[in-house]
């Protein structure tokens, strides 16, 4: 089960809203962040905890990208390859990502250092091609500026 | 003109409450709670305020509609899913001006009677995640926000929902499925949000830029609002430029300004003087416009009849070493992604196109595929149960209108004419 500091912070959330259910998906996201992943265990702990069926919450879960239904690397990559990251050549980072680090899209690296994740526009096409590092913006992208980046997360 | 979304964002710190009020922020607040809530729907009403999201509906009509029954608690929901690709214009209000958001959204909320608010921020905006939950804080301890007001009796709480990478989240209905803790699925209309939205309330979603427009039309009032740029969907309006442009970014311009001069003019025009092909107008779902045909005014008025539509402002320029079929299949590989599988067609249709596109692209396109490809979008277009669907079929559409030689090379040939 989750700790009482958890217990609380959901609690608060739940507070927030009129009905006790919209706290599940902000509950899928304490639970991927306590779990690493949204694991059986994470989704048991995260139906009891709001009294929801299993089966509802684990449905809730997948229809979302951002819930990971395996475990992930230490780091998530998340590149995005959408039209205007595309025309700026993304998809040849996609390539050197994979070259440089052994992961590629939707897997991880074997020495579990990275993970990656192919994203649908990240808000960021002005700078592309952009990527997220965990919950770090990195724009205008080049291989260059990718290791570069990338040396900082160990 | 003076910039007002953008205003200040050149100050490092403008997302800090003390900065926002030392440039006026917050005075229009104060200024509307000493108003009655009816006469500030009138001047919104005036101002022919039309929502950012994408549809360009009337805001005050939306409004009135959901004022409609006094006694029935309301809520306002703020669409900051910005989720269409190309669009990153709701981004700096919420990561360099959140106050100027959330003024607009306690004024909002006062005009409607509700008295709770909800941000429903897409999960790929950490920071802007951050910073909006510390303005918010800031918000409360200033009493712009919380059950007293400014010490007028008004009662307004905020709050910020993290969706969790769904496009289909920012249709509205999916959006109030979504914050109820379901998967996001549109929902069937009518009943309309403003009737039965969130909870059973009525429930007004606005985009993040509408709601933004609230202190502007406060402080100068409707009439003048509504002299500001195009006369029938009038105000400032932020269009962010993507692809190959010298000078990409978000610009705030008066609504109405020509998609030529905003690449040209204010973009910096084509990147290295290379020669324009096509330019997206208003985020992927839109449908494409060839070079020749970018000498429209950008608004919910013009843009339909230039062929396209205004969608979120988000214009996608590419110049000629652009492959329109891989394009086309980009685009379709998204929506082929983002449908949520309710309905047949969407459903079914993106995964065909995309198929289609696909072995197109990959020079393994067949004899009738173009025709395959016209059948399969004529059958998507209208029939789908949200506009997803339409936007998906769109694309395609328009991409054949105006670049059917190149299907047709690809097929021809059998490969990629632009060897990518
Ligand atoms: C598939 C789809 C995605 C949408 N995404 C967004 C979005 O990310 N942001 C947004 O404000 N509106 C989006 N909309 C439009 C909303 O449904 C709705 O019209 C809008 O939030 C209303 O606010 P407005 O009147 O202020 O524009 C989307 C619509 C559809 C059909
Ligand atoms: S298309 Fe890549 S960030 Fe928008």
């Amino acid at each position: 089960m989750f700790n009482e500091t958890v217990l609380k912070e959901i609690d608060e959330i739940r507070a927030k809203y009129p009905d006790r259910k919209s706290a599940l998906l902000p509950s899928l996201y304490i639970a991927q962040r306590e779990f690493g992943w949204l694991s059986n265990d994470a989704l048991q702990c995260v139906a009891k905890t709001l009294n929801l069926p299993e089966a509802e919450v684990r449905g809730t879960a997948s229809f979302y990208a951002m819930f990971k239904n395996r475990p992930v690397g230490r780091h998530l990559i998340q590149l995005c390859t959408n039209v205007s990251c595309m025309i700026f050549g993304a998809e040849k980072l996609v390539d050197f990502i994979g070259r440089k680090y052994g992961v590629q899209p939707n897997g991880t690296s074997q020495d579990g250092r990275f993970s990656l994740v192919i994203m649908e526009c990240i808000g960021a096409c002005g700078t592309a091609p952009a990527m997220l590092v965990n919950t770090d913006f990195y724009e205008n992208l080049s291989e260059n500026r990718i290791e570069e980046i990338l040396e900082g997360y160990k | 003109m003076e910039k007002y979304f953008l205003k200040n964002i050149d100050n490092p710190d403008s997302a800090d409450v003390n900065e926002y009020m030392k440039v006026g922020g917050y005075k229009n607040l104060s200024k509307a709670l000493g108003m009655q809530p009816k006469e500030i729907l009138d001047e919104v009403k005036k101002s022919g305020l039309r929502g950012r999201g994408g549809a360009g509906f009337p805001s005050g009509m939306k409004w009135s509609f959901a004022v409609a029954d006094p006694k029935l608690p309301k809520y306002l929901l703020c669409n900051a899913d910005e989720g269409e690709p190309g669009t990153f214009k709701d981004r700096p209000i919420l990561e360099k001006n959140p106050h100027l958001l959330i003024e607009g959204m306690a004024i909002s909320g006062y005009t409607l009677g509700a008295e709770y608010g909800y941000v429903y921020l897409r999960g790929e905006y950490p920071k802007a995640k951050d910073i909006l939950n510390g303005a918010i804080k800031q918000a409360v301890e200033k009493n712009f926000l919380g059950d007293n007001i400014l010490g007028k009796g008004v009662k307004f709480h905020l709050a910020v929902y993290q969706g969790a990478g769904a496009y289909i989240c920012g249709e509205e209905t999916a959006l109030i499925e979504s914050i109820e803790g379901k998967k996001g699925q549109p929902r069937n209309k009518p009943p309309f949000p403003v009737n039965v939205g969130a909870w059973a309330m009525p429930t007004i979603v606005n985009n993040v830029e509408t709601l933004s427009n609230l202190p502007l039309i406060v402080e100068i009032g409707g009439e003048a609002y509504s002299k500001i740029g195009s006369k029938d969907c009038p105000g400032p309006k932020l269009y962010c430029v993507s692809g190959h442009v010298e000078k990409p970014g978000v610009f705030e311009l008066p609504m109405g300004t020509s998609l030529k001069d905003i690449i040209y003019k204010h973009a910096g025009g084509i990147k290295g003087g290379k020669k324009l092909k096509a330019v997206i107008p208003g985020g992927i779902s839109t449908p494409v416009l060839p070079a020749d045909s970018i000498d429209c005014a950008m608004d919910f008025v013009s843009m339909p009849k230039a062929g396209s539509m205004l969608g979120s402002g988000a214009v996608i320029v590419m110049d000629e070493s652009v492959c329109m079929v891989k394009v086309t299949y980009r685009a379709l590989k998204f929506f082929e992604h983002e449908s949520c599988g309710k309905c047949v067609p969407c459903r079914e249709g993106t995964d065909w196109l995309r198929k289609i596109l696909e072995r197109i692209e990959n020079g393994q396109g067949r004899e009738g595929d173009i025709e395959l490809l016209s059948d399969v979008a004529g059958i998507m277009y209208g029939k789908t149960f949200c506009p997803l669907g339409d936007g998906a079929a769109g694309v395609v559409i328009g991409m054949l209108k105006h670049f059917r030689n190149e299907f047709e090379e690809h097929i021809k040939n059998a490969k990629c004419i632009f060897s990518c």
